[in-house]
């Protein structure tokens, strides 16, 4: 686990955070009325899987609340932190994933990613974000699990395509600027 | 890229308060809007956000297209609130006074419009708070005063490069768009959703490569300069603790308070007006 807090720490957090917030507004459309797939997720799983469980943690928590707030004007705070949980799930295989060194990019990698992210967002959406939605806001029971539900599917889409592609491309990238190749 | 709340210079009060005040006012308020469902003090708060805002000289068009952003999302809430449940009223409040009947278990009763009256002005407190806390802090301003209260200047300084870098990505996401689009990608609704996808990320994979190389970059710069080699620093944009810093703070714990006492004073967080 990387839990080491240096200069690379915080830049990463602050460039993460910026580009979590401008990412706020792309979103695409699927044929689920009001359900969006956000790619500003799988930019926060890649971040987190690169840099470990605090900066994907801090971008989750603090990219949301200043996306909203930007764009929206609001903050939905019962939507905020389970962000960071998920952030902070991905983050904490980073050590594992080594997507810098070049590590990341066979089908078991990919898988573990994968299933963490699945847990990490069924955690999040299904048990985090509904429970604080009706702690905090006393929304209907039913609503708020359907919206978790929706969210969770959008989120295990997005992560899972295009989060896993950014891992595998940026990988596959970083490995050649250390060309070194373990003999057989 | 539509328009976003930003910092702009003016000369006010609320302006001239360091940027530590105003986030414990913004987080305390949002934290007492988010606990009550008492109806007298989110009315009380929506008025006190109203004349705050007033003072502020924030102009309608520095917020205004975020603000019809925000009334869309209200409105799409409340519906589905009442497509979901529309007996959650009853629920709360324990009574069912049925004004008029719509359809198979669909009616709509005072305890419901009541209740989502509620959720409504909800939103109306927090969201003043929002607009005049981004619009009257300035970034560097705010990392310094952070600092200046305790706060490790790592926390500080991520937040202010967070704020600071926000319109670069954002232009730099906006010139890789646009030459996609010269080279023929489709980014309207019209593509089908894997190719959307797919489109989509033709744009994030130069702007997340981009992006890590700004990372190495600013570190490295950081670094070069000594950064985080003491552990204190001082600040170009710092700013005391003032008077009127005090008030606020003072005044946005006394109201916490108050409002929670008010609020629970009845063993519950709704006000019922209907027993």
């Amino acid at each position: 686990m990387k839990l080491k807090f240096g200069i690379k720490e915080v830049v990463a957090i602050g460039i993460g955070t910026a580009l979590f917030v401008a990412l706020t507004e792309i979103q695409i459309p699927t044929p689920i009325p009001n359900t969006y797939l956000q790619p500003r997720m799988a930019i926060m799983a890649f971040l987190a899987a690169v840099f470990g469980p605090v900066v994907g943690g801090i971008i989750g928590l603090l990219g949301h609340a200043l996306g909203d707030a930007m764009f929206y004007g609001s903050v939905w705070w019962s939507w905020v932190f389970p962000d960071a949980v998920v952030g902070l799930a991905i983050g904490i295989f980073a050590k594992k994933y080594a997507i810098k060194e070049g590590g990341f990019g066979n089908t078991k990698m990919i898988i573990h990613f994968n299933v963490v992210q699945v847990i990490a967002n069924a955690v999040a959406w299904i048990v985090v974000a509904p429970i604080l939605d009706i702690l905090i806001y006393a929304e209907p029971v039913n609503k708020v699990f359907v919206q978790g539900a929706w969210a969770f599917v959008g989120n295990i889409i997005i992560i899972g395509i295009l989060g896993t592609l950014l891992c595998v491309g940026y990988s596959a990238v970083g490995a050649k600027s250390s060309s070194l190749k373990k003999e057989d | 890229m539509s328009k976003i709340l930003a910092y702009e210079e003016k000369d006010t009060w609320i302006h001239q308060l360091s940027g530590v005040s105003k986030l414990i006012f913004f987080l305390l308020w949002c934290f007492t809007s988010m606990i009550t469902y008492d109806t007298r003090i989110l009315a009380f708060m929506v008025l006190f956000s109203l004349i705050i805002f007033k003072i502020s000289k924030t102009k309608w068009k520095q917020v205004g297209a975020v603000f019809k952003m925000i009334m869309l999302f209200l409105t799409l809430n409340v519906i589905a609130i009442f497509v979901f449940s529309p007996d959650q009223g009853t629920h709360i409040y324990g009574t069912r006074t049925v004004l008029f009947h719509i359809a198979g278990n669909y009616d709509v009763t005072k305890e419901q419009l009541f209740y989502e009256f509620n959720v409504i002005i909800k939103y109306f407190t927090v969201i003043p708070a929002v607009f005049m806390f981004l619009v009257t802090t300035n970034p560097s301003e705010f990392a310094a005063s952070m600092n200046k209260v305790g706060i490790s200047y790592n926390v500080g300084y991520a937040i202010s490069i967070a704020l600071r870098y926000i319109p670069d990505v954002q232009g730099e996401f906006t010139k890789i768009k646009h030459a996609q689009e010269a080279r023929g990608i489709e980014m309207s609704g019209k593509a089908s959703l894997f190719s959307r996808i797919k489109n989509t990320s033709s744009i994030i994979f130069p702007l997340i490569f981009s992006s890590m190389d700004r990372i190495d970059v600013v570190s490295n710069a950081m670094e070069l300069r000594g950064y985080g080699k003491h552990k204190k620093r001082t600040w170009y944009m710092e700013k005391k603790l003032r008077r009127n810093d005090y008030l606020t703070i003072a005044f946005t714990i006394v109201f916490m308070i108050a409002a929670l006492i008010i609020t629970f004073a009845d063993g519950s967080r709704f006000y019922n007006p209907f027993v």
